[in-house]
């Protein structure tokens, strides 16, 4: 957990509400997502050829490229995105932050979080990587700290866990 | 099928922790929409020769295919007869095992459901997790007595449901499962006892008063109902409403391309979404006409329904927001209706659904007697004004932080209302000039908070905040803020949450008050004795 990069986390010109040392994410997690966006981009591709193939006017051709050159920038960003991934354990509450370009900021108190789930893909899992899921009452909270390396996140989980127990509340 | 089996089951009983069964026509009540059709499609197919038959004469000789006359020609008339005892034997005995196997027990700390014949299921709520308790009496229900009580535990169709009780059991045993719940501890002492009478005139008369009474028991009516619903403004309103306005502006629409340009196809287009739009708004109405709301100590009751009736109890601090919105052709009336989000909702459909919206319409002045009962915080003197701002024009100096002028690009009318007011005990979100709404998300209740910014939104050194409440309706987000008082609300609206969560103890509403009164006999410093 100390893959210390003297890149800041703040864009220039965006958001940083809670200045402070963030913890990042494993840098290996970079490949994880790089697979990810990579087949995620080449399927939108391939659908975005659907309107091609059924009229078969040259000009749709236009939509997977575009598609495509958005893919590839999304690609070669993933670097720099990953290092973007932080989070911090407050006294009372979680703070996760994520994005360069789409910025977001959460904060959870740990009375409200219902349960902690760690999942593990099968290319993350290669890597030893695992992610920490935060579930509250609140659908809209998804809260994830991805890319930890396995150890760090069930010790992660455990005092999440910890935590959330010393200050049970209702919903 | 009179329930006057489980007459002498009262509350207490059914609440001693062992194994219970329902009212035994449950089964027929559970699978009555679909008795009730079969029965009626069978009729309406033999009406002819059913009347033929009585009347002699009989029908003309059947020369065509139906398998009726294919029976009665090949002489198969008893074995068809002996097919239809089979198959009503068959039902009954299901039903019989369905009503054995389907049995509830309430203990002090949850309430368990158990049936299924071949898949057994298991329910349990936690009465500390209750987010409600909604009794409903769908028409054929009441015809029998009968009483659904749905009590609501936290979470997406997690409700445990005891379908069906008997009428009288189902209003006494809300109020001590509601006691339990609450952290007090003498429930038992409160349950009551309804006189019951057995003979036929006693049931006929115990009927007629329950299918007119709003509460079952006459003991458990609540005060008068803080709002009255005159039928002349909740039509005026319902007219007014904008989902009346555009489904008439469609109906003139379909109407007008239909007949001067004679493109009938679009009826059938338009004919199902009008008929779908137009039965909500009848049913809603019709649901409104007999609203009632009320406190009681164990929560906020809300009465909905014509015929087929439904009341719902919220405890205390079971509210996850709430938002008072206005339509636009309410404004000269003034009228608001009230939302709210509640952490508990169920996907069912039949009669007994939740409702959200927890005041149809309403003058001001009513709004905020229903503020006093779901949010008695938010009303005390300094917010109070907050509330009032909110739902005005914007003016400077109303303690709310608006958008900055620049967000008049995103925001072309709104941007002035546009804003936030975080009290000790609340965050109020006022948005919307046209369509005015004022979100109230207590605290106490919220969930997570967030701070988003895109690209768009950078070059104009603006933030949106999301306020995580559960789900709902009601979406607690403010988007535009000026970025440095974004992330200043942020870590207010952290912080908030934190200090509130704390302070907060309504989920054992009433372990409080109980606590001094059980601990009275001693000494409240034990050492020094």
């Amino acid at each position: 957990m100390t893959d210390a990069t003297e890149v800041p986390l703040a864009p220039r010109g965006g958001l940083d509400p809670v200045p402070g040392d963030w913890r990042r994410v494993s840098t290996r997690y970079v490949w994880v997502d790089l697979v990810g966006s990579i087949i995620s981009g080449l399927l939108l591709t391939a659908a975005a050829t659907v309107p091609f193939w059924l009229t078969q006017l040259t000009w749709l051709l236009l939509i997977p490229a575009v598609v495509l050159v958005i893919a590839i920038i999304v690609a070669a960003f993933t670097p720099r995105r990953v290092r973007a991934i932080g989070y911090r354990l407050r006294d009372d509450d979680l703070l996760v932050r994520r994005g360069i370009m789409f910025q977001r900021f959460a904060a959870v108190p740990y009375g409200r979080m219902q349960l902690v789930d760690i999942t593990r893909g099968p290319l993350a899992r290669g890597l030893g990587l695992a992610e920490v899921k935060l579930v509250t009452a609140a659908a809209a909270s998804n809260i994830t700290v991805p890319g930890l390396p396995m150890a760090d996140a069930e010790h992660l989980r455990d005092r999440l866990v910890e935590l959330a127990e010393s200050r049970r509340a209702g919903l | 099928m009179t329930g006057s089996e489980t007459a002498a089951a009262t509350a207490v009983d059914l609440a001693d922790g062992e194994w219970h069964r329902l009212h035994p026509a449950t089964p027929l009540l559970r699978g009555g929409f679909a008795f009730v059709a079969i029965a009626g499609f069978v009729l309406a197919n033999l009406r002819e020769r059913i009347l033929g038959f009585f009347l002699g004469g009989g029908p003309a000789d059947g020369g065509g295919g139906d398998p009726i006359d294919l029976i009665v020609r090949r002489g198969l008339v008893p074995l068809a007869l002996v097919v239809v005892l089979v198959v009503l034997i068959v039902i009954i005995v299901i039903f019989w095992l369905s009503w054995r196997v389907h049995s509830f027990r309430i203990t002090d700390e949850l309430v368990e459901v158990r049936s299924g014949i071949l898949m057994r299921t298991s329910r349990r709520g936690r009465l500390d997790r209750i987010q409600g308790i909604n009794i409903s009496r769908p028409l054929f229900a009441r015809l029998f007595g009968a009483a659904r009580l749905d009590i609501n535990v936290a979470g997406h169709d997690a409700n445990v449901q005891l379908a069906y009780l008997s009428g009288r059991n189902a209003d006494a045993l809300r109020r001590l499962i509601l006691q339990r719940a609450s952290g007090s501890r003498e429930a038992a002492a409160a349950a009551a006892q309804v006189e019951h009478d057995g003979s036929l005139a006693g049931i006929v008369t115990q009927r007629a008063r329950e299918f007119v009474a709003p509460e079952l028991d006459p003991q458990l009516a609540p005060p008068a109902s803080v709002v009255v619903m005159h039928p002349g403004r909740l039509l005026g309103a319902t007219v007014l409403h904008d989902r009346t306005v555009v489904f008439v502006l469609l109906v003139i629409a379909a109407a007008v391309l239909a007949a001067a340009a004679h493109m009938f196809f679009v009826l059938f287009g338009v004919v199902p979404v009008l008929l779908g739009v137009g039965s909500q708004i009848v049913r809603q109405f019709s649901r409104s006409l007999r609203y009632s709301i009320a406190a009681t100590p164990d929560g906020v009751r809300v009465g909905y329904g014509l015929l087929s009736t439904n009341n719902d109890t919220i405890p205390p601090g079971r509210i996850h927001s709430v938002e008072i919105k206005q339509p636009l052709l309410w404004r000269p009336a003034d009228w608001w209706e009230v939302r709210v989000n509640l952490a508990s909702h169920s996907d069912r459909q039949e009669g007994g659904r939740r409702s959200s919206r927890i005041l149809p319409v309403g003058s001001r002045a009513e709004v905020f007697k229903v503020l006093e009962l779901v949010l008695p915080s938010i009303v005390d003197d300094g917010s109070r004004a907050r509330v009032v701002a909110g739902l005005a024009r914007a003016v400077s100096g109303d303690g709310y932080t608006g958008s900055p002028r620049r967000a008049v690009v995103l925001r072309w009318f709104s941007w002035r209302r546009n804003g936030f007011s975080l009290e000790p005990e609340a965050v109020l979100l006022r948005r919307g000039a046209i369509w005015r709404s004022l979100v109230v998300v207590p605290t106490a209740r919220m969930q997570s908070v967030s701070l988003r910014q895109g690209p768009l939104l950078r070059m104009l050194r603006l933030a949106d905040v999301h306020v995580h409440t559960v789900a709902g309706p009601i979406r607690a987000t403010l988007d535009d803020l000026d970025a440095g008082v974004a992330a200043g609300f942020f870590r207010d609206v952290a912080a908030g949450a934190i200090a509130a969560a704390e302070a907060d103890r309504s989920h054992r509403w009433r372990d409080a008050e109980a606590r001094p009164a059980t601990r009275s006999p001693e000494p409240l410093t034990g050492g020094t004795a």
